[in-house]
C-alpha cells in the first residue's frame, strides 16, 4: 500500500514525541490500544489555569499511519480549550491525512487518546476539588 | 560499486531473473514461437523438443526418473490445487483423509479447507516454537482412511526446513500419497524426491530466479504410480493431466533456471548464508531484544531466511522507516485482515511479537554492501522508533506489560 505524502513526511519528522510528567495535576495521559493489536498510542496534555493546552506530547507503538495519526493530533492540540480539544474526529484526521480505508482505526485510537487524555486531566481535577 | 535504490530483500516472495534465463528464454517469443502440441509442422516440432529439454534439466534438479513425471502448470498454486484436490478425487474409494500442517501455504491451506467443505477430513498439525513438523505426530494422525499426506519443503515465513525424508519414509510404509509444496526450499536446501520418497512436488520458476505464470507439478509414475483426476478439462494436454497450451518461453526459462541451480545451488547457497549471518550478527550486536523466530541451526533454517521479531517497534512502521528497503513482515497491518501472521501464531509466538516481525529474504544477487547498508540502517531505525515506543519506555521502566489491562479494539 503507498502511503500520502503527508503520513511518510509525520513519520520521518514526527511532531511532540516525548514525555511529561504523568503525576502533574496539570498533566492528562490517555494510553489506548494494545500490544496484542500492534497499536498502542500515549498521549499527553499540559493544561494551564485558563484550560487551555499549553503542551501536548506522543509515543506510539505502530504503524507509519498510527504514528502520523498521533503526531498531527499532538500539533492540533496545542493552543486549544479542553471542549475544542474533545471536538477532534478521526475523521479530520482521516482527512488531513489522506488514510485509506484499511488504516482508519489509526485515527479512531487518536481520537480515544485524545479523549482519555482530557478525561483523565478532568479527574485528576476534581480529585484536586475534592482533596 | 555503488548501491542501487530500493533494495530487494524480499526473495521469499519472488526473484529477479537471472539474465541467463532471460536469454534461453528470448527466441522462444519469436522465433520459435510454435504451439508445441502442434505435431504437423516444424515450429510445432521445435516447441516441443526445447519442452523436453527443459522437461529433463527440472527432473535431474529434483531427483526425477523420468522427465515425463514434469507436470507444467501455471504456478504452484495450480500444482498444490492439482496434486490435493486431484488425488483426493482419485482415490476417494480408498479414504477420505489428508494430513498437512498449520504453516503450510495458503495454497495448500485453503485447497484443503473446500476439501473439508466436500466431506473430506483434514487434520492440520501443529508445529512446535522451532516451525518444524514431528513425524510422530504424522505417524499418529494417520488412520486407515488417509489418502494423502502434504508437508512443505521448507517454510515460506521463517524458513524452516520439515523432515521430509523420515515423513516419505513413513508415507511408504503405510501406502500414504507424499505430497511436499517444494517452492521455497529448491536450490537452497537438499531436495530429492527419489530420497526422500516425495509422489508428488509443487514447483514454480519465479522463486529460482526463472520468469513468473510457470510452474510444475512432479507425479511420481513408478512405486507407486500415483493417479490424479484433472481439474482442467480440455485439450489433454501433459498426458491429460493438466490441459491447456504449453508456456513454451516459460518452460524454456524455468529449465534454464533449475540447469544454474543443478551447477550452482550448493556455492550459491553458502554465499547466501554467509550474508544472512553477517546480517543478523550485526542487528544482534547492535541491538538488544531481538528474537529469532523459528530454528536457527542449519540444518532446519534455509540458508537466505533472516526472520527476527524486535520487541516494541511495530513491524510495518519499521518497514516504512527502512523503505528504500524491500522486506516483509508478519504484522497485522501488512494484510487486510489486520490478523498477524498465522504462521507466526503457529509457532506460538506471542501476537505482540508477531508484530514486530521482519522476514529479510536475501538471494543470487544480494551483495555484501546491502547487508552491511541495511544493517545499519535498520539499526538506526529501530533506535529511533524505540524512542518513539510507549512500550520501550515502560519495559525500561520495569512496568510488566503484560500485567496491564489493554483494551483490544
Amino acid at each position: 500500500m503507498a502511503y500520502s505524502e503527508k503520513v511518510i513526511e509525520h513519520a520521518e519528522n514526527p511532531r511532540n514525541v516525548g514525555t511529561l510528567d504523568k503525576e502533574d495535576p496539570n498533566v492528562g495521559t490517555g494510553l489506548v490500544g494494545a500490544p496484542a493489536c500492534g497499536d498502542v498510542m500515549r498521549l499527553q496534555i499540559k493544561v494551564s489555569d485558563a484550560g487551555v493546552i499549553e503542551d501536548a506530547k506522543f509515543k506510539t507503538f505502530g504503524c507509519g499511519s498510527a504514528i502520523a495519526s498521533s503526531s498531527l493530533a499532538t500539533e492540533w492540540l496545542k493552543g486549544r480549550t479542553l471542549d475544542e480539544a474533545s471536538e477532534i474526529r478521526n475523521t479530520d484526521i482521516v482527512k488531513e491525512l489522506n488514510l485509506p480505508p484499511v488504516k482508519i482505526h489509526c485515527s479512531v485510537l487518536a481520537e480515544d487518546a485524545i479523549k482519555s487524555a482530557i478525561e483523565d486531566f478532568r479527574k485528576k481535577q476534581s480529585a484536586k476539588r475534592g482533596a | 560499486m555503488s548501491l542501487k535504490f530500493p533494495i530487494y530483500m524480499d526473495n521469499h516472495a519472488t526473484t529477479p531473473m537471472d539474465p541467463r534465463v532471460l536469454e534461453a528464454m528470448l527466441p522462444y517469443f519469436t522465433e520459435h514461437f510454435g504451439n508445441a502440441a502442434s505435431r504437423s509442422h516444424r515450429f510445432g516440432w521445435v516447441a516441443e523438443e526445447a519442452v523436453g529439454y527443459a522437461r529433463e534439466q527440472i527432473a535431474t534438479l529434483i531427483g526425477a526418473e523420468k522427465p515425463e513425471e514434469i507436470i507444467f502448470t501455471s504456478g504452484a498454486t495450480e500444482s498444490d490445487n492439482l496434486a490435493i484436490k486431484g488425488v483426493a478425487e482419485f482415490y476417494r474409494d480408498k479414504g477420505n483423509h489428508i494430513i498437512t500442517t498449520k504453516i503450510e501455504h495458503k495454497a495448500v491451506l485453503d485447497t484443503c479447507k473446500r476439501l473439508e467443505k466436500e466431506g473430506y477430513e483434514v487434520t492440520y498439525l501443529d508445529v512446535g516454537p522451532e516451525g518444524v513438523v514431528s513425524v510422530d505426530d504424522v505417524r499418529a494422525a494417520m488412520t486407515d482412511k488417509t489418502i494423502l499426506v502434504s508437508v512443505m519443503l521448507a517454510n515460506n515465513e521463517v524458513g524452516t526446513i520439515q523432515p521430509l525424508k523420515e515423513i516419505g519414509a513413513l508415507c511408504k510404509e503405510r501406502g500414504v500419497i507424499f505430497h511436499t509444496d517444494a517452492v521455497q526450499g529448491i536450490g537452497k536446501t537438499e531436495f530429492n524426491v527419489k530420497e526422500m520418497g516425495v509422489d508428488l512436488a509443487s514447483l514454480t520458476a519465479h522463486k529460482i530466479y526463472g520468469p513468473k505464470g510457470i510452474g510444475a507439478l512432479y507425479v511420481r509414475r513408478a512405486r507407486p504410480r500415483v493417479r490424479l483426476t484433472a481439474q482442467m478439462d480440455g485439450g489433454g494436454h501433459e498426458r491429460g493431466n493438466r490441459s491447456g497450451t504449453l508456456n513454451v518461453p516459460g518452460i524454456v526459462g524455468f529449465g534454464k533456471a533449475c540447469e544454474i541451480l543443478n551447477k550452482e545451488w550448493r556455492e550459491e547457497s553458502k554465499r547466501v548464508k554467509a550474508l544472512r549471518d553477517r546480517l543478523k550478527d550485526k542487528l544482534f550486536a547492535e541491538l538488544d531484544e531481538c528474537h529469532i523466530n523459528g530454528a536457527w541451526d542449519d540444518a532446519r533454517r534455509l540458508p537466505n531466511n533472516l526472520n527476527v521479531s524486535f520487541s516494541y517497534v511495530e513491524g510495518e512502521g519499521l518497514m516504512m522507516a527502512i523503505k528504500d528497503v524491500a522486506v516483509s513482515s508478519g504484522s497485522a497491518c501488512t494484510s487486510s485482515s489486520l490478523e498477524p501472521s498465522y504462521v507466526l501464531r503457529a509457532l506460538g509466538v506471542e501476537e505482540e511479537l508477531a508484530h514486530t516481525s521482519i522476514r529479510f529474504g536475501l538471494g543470487r544477487f544480494t551483495t555484501e554492501e546491502e547487508v552491511d547498508y541495511v544493517a545499519k540502517l535498520v539499526v538506526d531505525k529501530v533506535k529511533k522508533l524505540r524512542d518513539l515506543s510507549p512500550l520501550y519506555e515502560m519495559a525500561r521502566e520495569g512496568v510488566n506489560l503484560k500485567d496491564i489491562v489493554w483494551a483490544a479494539h
